[in-house]
């Protein structure tokens, strides 16, 4: 290769890389990418805190108890004997007096019974809405049970013999990691390719792309932003890491604790850094190749909403297929390449094969690079179209007089 | 196609023979043929949609043409040279937070230039053209005009042998057109190949040695902007006192036929005519002795206009027209 010839396709890369590097991290852009977790943490928390007190006003497990005063007091007793056996499965029981009708006591206004118990211990009533009575109607016969016995029963003591683990608890606990892992990889990997798109707009806005694609091979324009973007990424991910490093160490035991994964947390980790980076490669080059094939800003936005979409029933199938590997849903997603990131990642914490995912990684890094061909190619023929002159006027110019 | 005059052997900086090239089912591109001589300042001159960018993107390799052979240097294949090479697109822009000898810098990084040179050499071309209190203000910072100096300069900075304009004066003002017409005439005098395309005739007449005439895709003319203006016939303009006389049936017939009066004005009357076979000297007797009252007599030669007329019509020249038209009142 002579001393004249254009830049190899790494070479331009990286000079594309370092800069969109560089002017990506000290823009706001990658201020609110830092803060980007944040968003999901504190909207979960207020929904799930709103949503909890929801819950509690809009269901009740309050239970009225309109019987004669001695069946009252047997019942509440007999509940009060019963709940350290057998707990939240019982009503909380409150005694009515008057003689008001049961239905009556359920339109109390200020008054919140779910059902209320009537009639005798021998025959106990139980009045409210048909969920309500199909819901009590067991626990209010076992507690009129309990209460009409002659005497109190006693419970014997239960031996304990804890064990580490059982398949099932494990199966249960490892679906709790690869689900805690794929919905991390879906948010970063929606972050970044919401910021790639981004920057790809800017560079439509300012023309600068024609400079590139002028200058360097189009393939080394569209890696130099992946990869770009991927480095923020990871800086991204090390502060993270080291926010959250230190959070663990003041939080200590009171942080949940996610159960180990199959392949154990250093391989996970590792795996999931690199499915995270395939799963970037792949959508981000996908948004590149709209990026490109659209001719103004706002038909970049709207050309990227049906990928967004995509992704995201992408990644409902994966995280469908969790519960069930092997089958052939699960080797689907596997397999496809823009889920395969986030059912490999599940299949890390479930499974300790590894040969899986040797495999998996050199398909999805051979669809990068197709995509990223593919990608270039349609830039190169959707934007290399015609000059500005052309676009405007074209075939305005018919046929020529011969020289 | 016409080629360089002869006696012309300075070495091809670019050769290009029977391009084509479709988009969908336009034809953009049909069958161009162009040779530019090293150190020329090349015109490729036609109305917007003619193929003007389109050829210029196949002369680079930026785009494959579908039929046809392009050299550059004598390489067929453009990226091998891609490092004496500059290019300037129509569509330009630069980063606006980059600060300018950074951005002049990258443009240099992308042909290959290492990055600490590259800011050094922009920091003294900004300094050279008057640009150097704006080395660290950022592109966002500058006026339309500076920033696309520093686009200019980031084009150049590499130093090539070969530099491509695409519609470079569109958007300028004419005090930054004119700076741009002194700095191609520089870089001709210092050995480097210009080419640029242009719908302004007036720049093509005003720098080019040769031009190529473009419309509708194809090449009707290509080469020396003398030889194009020779063409058309020199014509006589003649200025008289009398409109009509004896003068006008001595007039040899080749001129008299084609005379037309073309402007009249109180005591003056402007006629033109091609230069009779039978020469000046001749004609001049004729008009003393007819007693024609001469004001004044001039043989004017046709302009780049009425070639680029008489080569690619009357519907291409109207576009040309209209596009300048448009281009001044943006």
């Amino acid at each position: 290769m002579s001393d004249t010839t254009r830049l190899s396709l790494f070479e331009a890369a990286r000079v594309v890389a370092r800069r969109d590097f560089h002017a990506i991290l000290f823009s706001r852009a990658f201020f609110f990418f830092l803060l980007g977790p944040l968003f999901p943490i504190i909207i979960g928390a207020m929904a799930g805190g709103i949503g909890g007190q929801v819950q509690r006003e809009a269901t009740t497990r309050l239970v009225a108890v309109a019987m004669a005063a001695d069946d009252t007091e047997a019942m509440i007793g007999a509940r009060q004997r019963l709940a350290p056996q057998i707990g939240s499965a019982l009503p909380e029981l409150q005694a009515t007096s008057g003689d008001m009708s049961p239905g009556d006591i359920l339109r109390q206004p200020g008054k919140n019974f779910s059902a209320v118990v009537s009639g005798t211990l021998a025959a106990p009533v139980v009045t409210g809405t048909q969920d309500a009575i199909d819901f009590w109607r067991g626990p209010v016969a076992m507690i009129a049970a309990e209460a009409s016995a002659s005497k109190v029963a006693a419970y014997p003591s239960v031996g304990a013999d804890p064990v580490a683990t059982s398949v099932a608890a494990q199966r249960t606990d490892r679906i709790r990691t690869a689900q805690a892992g794929q919905l991390l990889l879906f948010l970063l990997m929606m972050l970044l390719a919401g910021m790639v798109l981004s920057n790809l707009v800017e560079e439509k806005a300012n023309k600068v792309i024609e400079v590139l694609a002028a200058a360097i091979p189009m393939d080394a324009v569209f890696l130099g932003k992946l990869v770009a973007m991927l480095g923020v990424s990871f800086v991204g991910i090390a502060v993270w890491a080291a926010a959250g490093g230190a959070i663990a160490l003041v939080a200590g035991s009171a942080l949940p604790q996610l159960p180990e994964p199959a392949l154990g947390w250093p391989l996970f980790m590792a795996l999931g850094i690199v499915y995270f980076a395939m799963g970037y490669l792949l959508l981000g080059s996908l948004f590149l190749t709209i990026g490109g094939m659209a001719a103004t800003v706002r038909e970049v936005q709207t050309m990227s909403m049906p990928v967004t979409m995509a992704q995201l029933l992408v990644f409902f199938l994966a995280a469908s297929a969790i519960t069930s590997p092997g089958s052939p849903m699960e080797v689907f997603a596997a397999v496809f390449p823009l889920s395969s990131p986030f059912a490999m990642l599940a299949r890390a914490a479930q499974s300790e094969a590894l040969w899986p995912h040797a495999l998996a990684i050199g398909w999805q890094a051979l669809c990068v690079i197709l995509f990223v061909r593919v990608g270039a190619m349609i830039f190169r023929r959707r934007v290399m179209k015609s000059g500005k002159g052309g676009r405007a006027v074209k075939n305005r110019v018919g046929g020529t007089k011969p020289a | 196609m016409t080629r360089p005059p002869a006696g012309d052997y300075r070495p091809l900086a670019i050769e290009a023979h029977g391009l084509i090239k479709r988009f969908d089912d336009t034809l953009a591109v049909d069958g161009v043929d162009i040779a530019v001589p090293e150190g020329a300042i090349y015109g490729i001159l036609g109305p917007n949609g003619a193929g003007k960018t389109t050829t210029l993107r196949m002369l680079l390799g930026i785009i494959d043409p579908d039929q046809g052979v392009r050299r550059v240097f004598g390489n067929d294949r453009p990226h091998e040279v891609a490092k004496l090479i500059a290019y300037l697109p129509e569509e330009r822009g630069l980063y606006p937070a980059m600060k300018c000898d950074e951005a002049i810098a990258f443009m240099g990084a992308l042909r290959g230039l290492p990055t600490a040179e590259g800011k050094a050499r922009g920091r003294e071309l900004l300094e050279r053209h008057g640009l150097g209190h704006a080395v660290d203000r950022q592109i966002r910072q500058l006026s339309k005009g500076m920033a696309q100096t520093v686009q200019l300069l980031g084009t150049l900075v590499h130093r090539p042998k070969l530099v491509v304009f695409d519609e470079p004066f569109s958007g300028l003002d004419a005090i930054n057109q004119g700076k741009l017409e002194v700095m191609i005439r520089e870089l001709a005098q210092s050995g480097t190949t210009v080419i640029f395309s242009t719908h302004v005739i007036h720049h093509a007449e005003r720098l080019c040695d040769e031009v190529a005439i473009i419309a509708g895709g194809k090449v009707p003319y290509a080469g020396s902007v003398d030889v194009a203006r020779d063409r058309i016939p020199a014509q006589v303009r003649l200025e008289t006192r009398t409109g009509e006389g004896e003068w006008r049936r001595a007039l040899p017939a080749d001129a008299r036929h084609d005379a037309r009066l073309s402007q009249g004005g109180e005591g003056s009357h402007f006629w033109y005519f091609p230069v009779p076979d039978s020469g000046i000297e001749e004609l001049l007797k004729r008009l003393i002795d007819g007693e024609a009252g001469i004001l004044s007599l001039s043989i004017e030669r046709a302009g780049l206009h009425d070639a680029f007329v008489e080569i690619a019509g009357e519907a291409a020249a109207r576009a040309l027209d209209e596009d300048t038209a448009e281009g001044a009142a943006r």
